[in-house]
């Protein structure tokens, strides 16, 4: 029963990183309906830069915050200068420009970085949480950051104008034009929360599996599963999934004699197919119905 | 009476097809025009390119100032309000959303918390169905609400595209009513697109009608509507 219960525990822990994971994903996709396959690595990177400035001396929590900022405007300048010109442009467009914002930025980690793995400190420490041994302080702060964050946002879309705006314009664009709201400045605005929120689930995921230019591949891929699980176009349906993820994917690991940690991947893409197949619209997504 | 919108040889254009011909119309402040003619005339196409949401050439001023080339979010901000096809209601969000997204461009807060009051008070339905998602609303209710979301830009100018598509004839009265009388008592200029001509005629001052993408007939509303040749051969009825 023990080994259930901090199997659960843990899973949510993670989970809590596949959950911001996911509502990156599904904030770009409301926003242009793309799913983007770099935003593990746009993590990851802003994971680089964080450690970068505690390397020069910067405590944890203020490089911590200058990341989140640095995060933001990076990410409205990557929508502006890549994505915003191709708006228009078909499906495989998209998809190739993400996959070659996925290269180079993979590829600038390396270089700037190198491929060798570094330790990751963690603001929570590792000791037991609150003495039990179920889970560490540290697992334990991921969730709490991941509770806060989600309940900011929540606040952030529900009871404020631009959350309002931002929240019209994903949903009718032409409307919100026809109101008056900046449905493109809008988009930028969304790539650079989703780019704050990777960077904050890249740093909290960095001490448990330390940080390199790869680290984000397996991570992002559960985001996906997560994504998919709630629905693309439900916030709350991704963080639902990336909890479900996160423990599904330690009981699995678990207790199916043969998966253990090896094929604790292909259980996710599994995950993202079945859902696909039985319920493609996710748990709390909006079937999309369009007129033909 | 001052002109309100001056509309100058206006040509529209969808990809390769010219949906307007060199269309000229005005409208007086204070008026309520209804622009009519059949399926596929350019009506639409009038709207949307008042407000830059087609490609077109000519001149467009409203109270004497250009709109070409000015964004469409951006004319709003001229106290232009659209109503368009279809009525664009934010079908996710609830009633009271709607009504807020209206006056997402004014910065008075207390004005908009009055303003949504009186909403409800002009369209009683909206307050018992505030907190609805505006999907759930019935298609009469869905037009109250676009008519109330434009209205809560506090408009000069409200630009409507077939507000009586889709209802039941009772409605369309109750609508027309109300449209009516915000024209008179709020003094907002209405510019309506209807296919429904002989009620938009009972409503209206001023008409134009519109065949393939010009202006074939303006005048008052009154003699169009006495006119028989012109109802038989351009409004059908």
């Amino acid at each position: 029963m023990e080994l259930f219960t901090n199997q659960v525990l843990a899973g949510i822990a993670t989970g809590a990183i596949y959950a911001c994971m996911a509502l990156a994903v599904v904030m770009i996709y409301q926003a242009i309906d793309h799913l983007n396959f770099a935003q593990g690595e746009m993590a990851m990177f802003s994971t680089f830069i964080s450690w970068q400035l505690m390397q020069w001396g910067i405590p944890y929590w203020g490089a911590f915050i200058l990341t989140l900022a640095l995060s933001f405007i990076a990410g409205i300048a990557i929508e502006r200068i890549l994505f915003k010109p191709l708006a228009k442009a078909p499906i495989l467009t998209n998809v190739a420009g993400f996959i070659a914002l996925f290269a180079i930025i993979n590829s600038s980690a390396g270089l700037i970085w190198d491929f060798t793995i570094k330790q990751y400190p963690t603001p929570f420490g590792s000791a037991p949480f609150l003495g039990s041994q179920l889970i560490s302080t540290h697992q334990a702060g991921m969730i709490g950051v991941t509770v806060l964050l989600l309940l900011g946002l929540y606040f952030f879309f529900q009871y404020t104008r631009v959350g309002l705006a931002m929240r019209a314009a994903a949903s009718v664009p032409e409307s919100a034009r026809l109101v008056g709201i900046n449905t493109s400045w809008m988009i930028a605005l969304g790539w650079g929360m989703a780019t704050a929120i990777g960077a904050i689930a890249g740093m909290l995921i960095a001490p448990v599996v330390f940080l390199e230019p790869n680290m984000m591949g397996g991570v992002l891929i559960y985001g996906f599963a997560a994504a998919v699980l709630g629905g693309l176009t439900s916030p709350f349906g991704a963080v639902v999934g990336g909890f479900l993820v996160g423990v599904f994917e330690n009981l699995a690991g678990t207790y199916i004699p043969g998966v253990g940690n090896e094929l604790k991947l292909p259980i996710a893409l599994a995950l993202i197919i079945s859902v696909l197949v039985v319920k493609p619209a996710g748990l709390f997504g909006r079937q999309i119905v369009k007129r033909v | 009476m001052t002109t309100l919108l001056n509309v100058k040889d206006l040509r529209a254009y969808y990809g390769q097809v010219q949906a307007l011909h060199g269309l000229s119309f005005s409208l007086d402040e204070g008026s309520l025009t209804t622009l009519l003619g059949a399926n596929g005339a350019g009506k639409t196409t009038t709207l949307r390119a008042i407000c830059n949401m087609v490609r077109s050439t000519g001149a467009v001023e409203f109270d004497g100032k250009p709109l070409n080339n000015r964004s469409t979010e951006n004319i709003v901000r001229f106290g232009i309000a659209h109503v368009p096809q279809g009525r664009g209601t934010f079908t996710t969000m609830t009633v009271e959303e709607n009504l807020q997204l209206g006056a997402i461009t004014r910065k008075d807060s207390a004005g908009i918390v009055s303003d949504i009051e009186r909403m409800y008070a002009h369209f009683p339905v909206l307050k018992q169905r505030h907190t609805q998602q505006a999907g759930t609303l019935s298609g009469g209710e869905q037009q109250m609400l676009a008519v109330a979301r434009a209205l809560m830009l506090r408009p000069r100018l409200m630009l409507l595209d077939e507000p009586s598509f889709g209802l039941a004839p009772l409605v369309v009265r109750d609508l027309f009513g109300i449209l009516g009388k915000i024209n008179r008592e709020d003094k907002v200029s209405i510019l309506v697109v209807e296919q429904n001509a002989q009620l938009a005629l009972e409503l209206a001052d001023q008409a134009y009608v519109i065949e393939t993408g010009r202006i074939v007939m303006s005048g008052n509303a009154k003699d169009i509507a006495n006119n028989e040749e012109i109802r038989k051969s351009y409004l059908g009825y």
